[in-house]
């Protein structure tokens, strides 16, 4: 198939789709503490968590995947011997990746959870706080378990993002589908074949995903009153 | 000194021809993006699925795949075919720019088209009624009453995919265009500063956001000041 590429394409959507579900753990670890940053009552932490969010949401990915990828990496490289470590320090690109990713869909979904977290009646944490919990058992047994539910939809909308950035980090030299498509198109002289392959590729992964998390929204949302207009 | 900010500073009318070339595909873009969204956005809140359903189709694919891979099919891709080649059309197919402008207004019509969509299908029945009540005729009901309102009323989400395609058009780099990104890594490769090239391209992005932000900001206060919640 794809004049014997397709096996070598295959083996790139594996690891776009090891990137994406990775960075968006990482993402969702950032986008957690964000929003509990952004809704502290210690304004620092309010103020950090603001700065991350907005000064993250300000700049393109692809900028950011090139300063955190190339920038970062010299940066490394210009601070270690400061430190007496004079070896040259070669980032990987799926570490990179994951990394950046996460670190750009980190402040997207804490814009999603603090939405969530404010929509949760205040009475649900007053409630937990009266039983003698401490704020981080409130946190994490009152009002996380029911922030998901209403996070739901801002979540599936920022992993169909983050789906599709990855292609970006072929860019910086990861062997995803994307990297392998644009090779076998500038070894066969093909490109529209491979990279509408690449297309049909990414369109399945992103109907999937929104099949899933459909019926993961409908899941958590039983016993949920809804109004009928 | 641990950074050399120099070399950026000696290299700003770099950046600034780029922020030009930046805004020119972003106008472009939107530009022909929101003529074909119309159409699109109009087709999509049809009744009748043959009208629908090419639309949703059309949004459905562009919404489901990279931008990277929509802006090498165009690109690269088109250049397989011969008949493509031979056409009369090669000249632009085989430039940056246009290859670009085009890719990013596929894309953002197809966004553009879902909101249009979404505004019109939240229009108050009250204002259709009322123009049905005064006798106007079906393209006059679009013309005077639906597209008006329902193009403000997008204004707040239109105002986050016209930020959107501000950063989509810094994958216009990748096709050899000199923009802001551009401009960078020209900057990181002849100098070997990239955190110094990238961050300063990272400023001139959060700078044109915030002017664009400022800017939906405005708008709404000129169009939408209807809607806004009453002070006193």
């Amino acid at each position: 198939m794809l004049n014997g590429y397709g096996s070598t394409i295959l083996e790139g959507a594996w690891l776009t789709l090891a990137l994406a579900l990775s960075s968006m753990t990482l993402a969702c670890a950032l986008g957690l503490l964000g929003a509990a940053f952004r809704l502290s009552p210690i304004r620092w932490l309010a103020l950090l968590g603001e700065t991350y969010a907005t000064v993250i949401r300000g700049i393109p990915d692809l900028v950011l995947i090139l300063l955190i990828f190339y920038g970062g990496q010299d940066l490394i490289n210009r601070l270690a011997p400061l430190v007496g470590y004079d070896e040259y320090i070669d980032i990987n690109p799926f570490v990179a990746g994951v990394g950046t990713l996460g670190f750009i869909f980190g402040a997207y979904l804490s814009e999603t959870f603090r939405g969530a977290f404010m929509s949760i009646p205040q009475g649900q944490g007053e409630a937990g706080a009266a039983y003698g919990m401490s704020g981080v058992q409130v946190f994490f047994r009152i009002l996380v378990p029911q922030m998901i539910r209403l996070a739901i939809p801002g979540f599936t909308n920022n992993w169909l993002v983050l789906t599709k950035a990855t292609a970006l980090i072929s860019v910086v030299g990861l062997q995803d589908m994307m990297f392998r498509a644009k090779s076998a198109a500038d070894a066969t002289h093909q490109p529209f074949t491979f990279f509408l392959a690449v297309a049909a590729l990414y369109l399945l992964l992103t109907s999937v995903s929104l099949l899933a998390l459909r019926a993961l929204e409908q899941r958590y949302s039983a016993g949920i009153k809804t109004v009928e207009l | 000194m641990i950074f050399d900010f120099s070399v950026i500073w000696a290299n700003l009318p770099l950046y600034l021809g780029g922020v030009l070339v930046t805004l020119k595909i972003l106008l472009i873009s939107l530009g022909f993006g929101l003529l074909l969204a119309i159409p699109l956005g109009l087709m999509r809140v049809s009744k009748q699925p043959w009208v629908n359903f090419p639309a949703w189709l059309y949004t459905y694919v562009i919404r489901g795949t990279p931008m990277l891979v929509q802006l090498f099919l165009i690109y690269y891709g088109l250049a397989q075919f011969e008949s493509v080649r031979a056409s009369a059309l090669w000249p632009y197919l085989s430039n940056a720019t246009f290859c670009a402008c085009l890719a990013f207004a596929i894309n953002t019509s197809a966004y553009s088209a879902e909101i249009l969509a979404g505004s019109l299908k939240t229009i108050p029945p009250g204002e259709i009624e009322a123009a049905k009540a005064v006798g106007m005729s079906r393209s006059k009901l679009y013309r005077r009453i639906l597209l008006p309102s329902a193009l403000r009323r997008a204004l707040p989400q239109y105002s986050n995919e016209v930020i959107m395609m501000l950063h989509t058009t810094s994958l216009a780099s990748i096709v050899t265009l000199i923009d802001i990104t551009g401009a960078a890594r020209t900057i990181s490769s002849q100098y070997y500063l990239p955190f110094e090239a990238f961050i300063t391209a990272g400023v001139f992005y959060l700078c044109l956001t915030f002017i664009l932000v400022r800017l939906f900001k405005l708008a709404e206060h000129r169009w939408l000041a209807y809607l806004a919640p009453r002070k006193h």
